[in-house]
């Protein structure tokens, strides 16, 4: 037997450090936001988002156009345009006095938007001639475009084009009319190349320069510019994308919170009264689900009525929610009844927590990772549905733009003008794209039990 | 099953019941007057012509009058077009919509088990990756815009040709009829295909796989016999309701391709406030998407035992 002393029966130190936790303990969101920030597709449509929510609210701030403003001067242009105007002297009649003829059709002078002036000698055979204007060149199936003047009579060989002339080629075409009035089959065509310029008087007038501004014939000045290029009536395309962003958006993002908060609300209560007013409630949704979605938005948009100068949106963002809560409301009913079979929900009820208490701490808590998923999925189908309605008509009333009603504009000259289709839907394109990667991406993050399906 | 099916039917009338009086209430509430737009309508004129339409009676009378027309299955009179009953009108154009429907659901639903079967077995090598980004490409655009870009196409590949190889627009035989199809499929193409891929995905590494791959299966048979006839399960589900999106989808694909479908001319009644054929059409698709889903459902039974069960 060793000596045991009275010091060999301290108590030891306890060491609390051994069980203390190491690493910061994270949160819920904590969590998923580690997560959401090593997916790259996520995180990339999450700065297109901020990117399209900067552009909607402080585009407007940098780029100050009026959308509804036109430029006349420059209708349906695509983006980088020349946008150079020679300024001339007022529009003077022409003297056809001393011309020199016998080269056939001819443009004489400069063509410019102002004037074109063509001249021609007598077509043989000829007992008049028609003139007409093309923007294509005439092929064989002779389409010669729009006629623009017509003279029984083989004295006149000169004619003054002062329609509508825009920078660009234009094919004029000289058919000559036989003893009837009927066409003749030896046409001649020529190129005119029309160059912009506009008086002092016109330039003044569109507020391009100022009255004093000294400028003389000849000097050059410079048109309005419009990046994105302009739409069917001169109207900025970008000023115009950023209003229209305000409603697409406004429609895309409020209606989904609106209903989702409905959903919601009305889902929990279903869940966790249960019993009869489950089964009452829940039916009632079911209806709600059944009505044919897109026929009843237009039936309540016509149902609310549209005013005279009312741009259709809040009828819009209406239908959306009266028509899309149930199935929010399904799945929170179903993430509330399985919650409340939980654990933890006992506990809490045996330690005395009142019902107030378990649906705010617990329940909704718990069912918000559903929730923020669902609304990003709503998201791009509510834009969707605006584009949709907007393009048949049944959206938002002119002249208030969204997305959707400058597509339907665009198609009508997406062979000429290809760019007021494209802009409008690109942007609803790279916006649904976006909230749809950051949906998956959230559902990743947010929701263990979808983490490792893709 | 006789039980279940029996059931179904009874919820499915009375969610038509629904859809019809939400429809007779809403069109109630329409700003205007049907008798508004005829000229040199005389006092006397009016209240004769508000008698003949019913349209000086209490509110629910009017209602249980629309009702009882519409268990006869008299839809009314078009308020725009001569001697149009509603009737014809669904008759005429209903066929149209539906063949396109048709040919859009079995292009969708054919597509995305293909390309969903085919993303899962060449998990992150280059055929999944080319199909998922055509696959987000068809979520993303907007069907009118893809409408446009494929009738462009069209344009030029008859330009190449030098004749008419697929017709741009029209209705008649089935050339028409294939390129609207598959516009009108395509959304919901890409959203089949995604869910073949997980639920692909889920059953490629299930245990019966493993047992049948242990047992000597040979792979094409694990794949037709195992894999797919379970993973095509939760496609099947979400037909219904794809049935539903695609045919009221219709009407962008019909006014882009001018086919005269029942969708066009739904439009074309709202925008001349055809009070009879915008409610008659909403009744009547409102009833058929019903239908259609108790049908799937129907359907499912039979292919899901486990479904018949409960």
């Amino acid at each position: 037997m060793t000596d045991l002393s009275s010091t060999d029966f301290q108590p030891i130190e306890a060491h609390r450090e051994v069980h203390a936790i190491s690493r910061p303990s994270q949160s819920y969101w904590q969590d998923a936001w580690s997560r959401l920030k090593v997916n790259k597709r996520a995180l990339v449509s999450l700065y297109l988002v901020i990117g399209l929510l900067l552009f909607t609210i402080a585009g407007p701030w940098v780029w100050r156009v009026d959308p509804a403003q036109q430029d006349l001067d420059q209708m349906s242009q695509p983006p980088g345009t020349d946008r150079s105007a020679l300024i001339v002297s007022d529009y003077q009649p022409w003297n056809t006095d001393g011309l020199n003829f016998g080269e056939g059709l001819a443009v004489e002078g400069e063509a410019t938007t102002q004037v074109v002036k063509l001249k021609w000698d007598a077509l043989p055979g000829a007992n008049g001639h028609r003139i007409y204007r093309n923007i294509f060149p005439i092929g064989p199936e002779r389409s010669y475009g729009i006629p623009r003047a017509e003279f029984f009579d083989n004295k006149v060989v000169t004619f003054e084009d002062r329609l509508d002339l825009k920078p660009g080629t234009y094919y004029y075409v000289l058919v000559p009319l036989g003893p009837q009035g009927q066409l003749l089959e030896n046409y001649e065509v020529v190129e005119a190349d029309v160059h912009r310029v506009t008086t002092i008087v016109e330039a003044v007038d569109r507020g391009l320069i100022d009255e004093d501004s000294g400028l003389q014939v000849g000097d050059e000045i410079n048109l309005a510019f419009h990046p994105f290029g302009t739409d069917y009536l001169g109207r900025d395309l970008l000023a115009r994308l950023m209003a229209g962003a305000r409603v697409s958006l406004f429609i895309g993002i409020g209606a989904p919170f609106l209903f989702v908060l409905f959903g919601v609300v009305y889902g929990s209560i279903a869940g966790f009264m249960g019993g009869r007013v489950d089964q009452v409630v829940m039916r009632f949704a079911d209806f709600v689900v059944a009505l044919p979605f897109l026929l009843f938005m237009i039936l309540f948009k016509i149902a609310f009525g549209i005013g005279p100068g009312e741009s259709g949106v809040f009828p819009m963002l209406v239908a959306l929610v009266v028509l899309m809560w149930p199935a929010t409301a399904r799945l929170v009913r179903g993430q509330i009844l399985q919650i409340r079979e939980q654990g933890y929900i006992h506990a809490s009820q045996l330690l005395g927590a009142p019902t107030n208490y378990l649906i705010l701490r617990h329940m909704i808590p718990n069912t918000l990772g559903v929730v923020l998923v669902t609304i990003t999925f709503a998201i791009p189908s509510a834009i969707f549905t605006e584009a949709f309605l907007s393009f048949i008509g049944m959206g938002v009333a002119p002249p208030t733009p969204s997305w959707g009603s400058m597509s339907n504009e665009g198609i009508k000259t997406m062979l000429t003008t290809p760019h007021e289709l494209i802009f409008p839907a690109v942007f609803i394109s790279i916006t649904v794209l976006a909230f749809n990667l950051l949906g998956d991406g959230l559902r990743d993050a947010l929701d263990a039990r979808m983490r490792n399906q893709e | 099953m006789w039980k279940y099916i029996l059931k179904r039917l009874v919820q499915g009338i009375f969610t038509v019941w629904f859809i019809a009086t939400a429809t007779f209430f809403a069109m109630h509430n329409v700003p205007g007057d049907p008798l508004l737009n005829d000229r040199a309508v005389t006092e006397s004129i009016r209240a004769n012509l508000e008698a003949k339409y019913g349209l000086d009676q209490p509110v629910m009378t009017q209602y249980a009058i629309y009702l009882g027309n519409l268990v006869r299955g008299d839809l009314g009179i078009s308020f725009t077009q001569e001697n149009r009953e509603v009737n014809d009108i669904i008759r005429d154009h209903f066929p149209v919509s539906a063949i396109l429907g048709i040919l859009a659901v079995i292009f969708a639903a054919a597509g995305g088990v293909l390309w969903g079967a085919l993303t899962a077995i060449y998990r992150n090598r280059w055929p999944d990756y080319v199909i998922m980004f055509l696959v987000i490409l068809g979520i993303s655009v907007p069907s009118f815009v893809v409408a446009a870009i494929s009738q462009l196409l069209l344009v030029n590949v008859n330009g190449l040709f030098g004749t008419t190889v697929l017709p741009v627009a029209g209705w008649g035989t089935v050339l028409h009829m294939l390129v609207p199809a598959m516009v009108l499929g395509l959304g919901t193409m890409a959203y089949l295909t995604r869910l073949m891929r997980s639920s692909m995905l889920e059953i490629i590494s299930s245990d019966f796989v493993r047992t049948a791959k242990a047992k000597g299966v040979p792979p094409a048979r694990i794949f037709a016999k195992h894999q797919l006839r379970n993973a095509i399960l939760p496609v099947i589900t979400v037909l219904g309701p794809s049935i539903a999106a695609i045919t009221t989808g219709g009407f962008v694909v019909e006014l882009v391709f001018a086919i005269p479908g029942l969708g066009r001319y739904f439009v074309q009644a709202v925008q001349q406030l055809d009070y009879t054929v915008i409610m008659g059409t909403t009744v009547f698709y409102g009833a058929f998407l019903v239908f259609m889903v108790i049908v799937v459902d129907v359907l499912y039974g039979f292919i899901d035992p486990r479904v018949r069960m409960e």
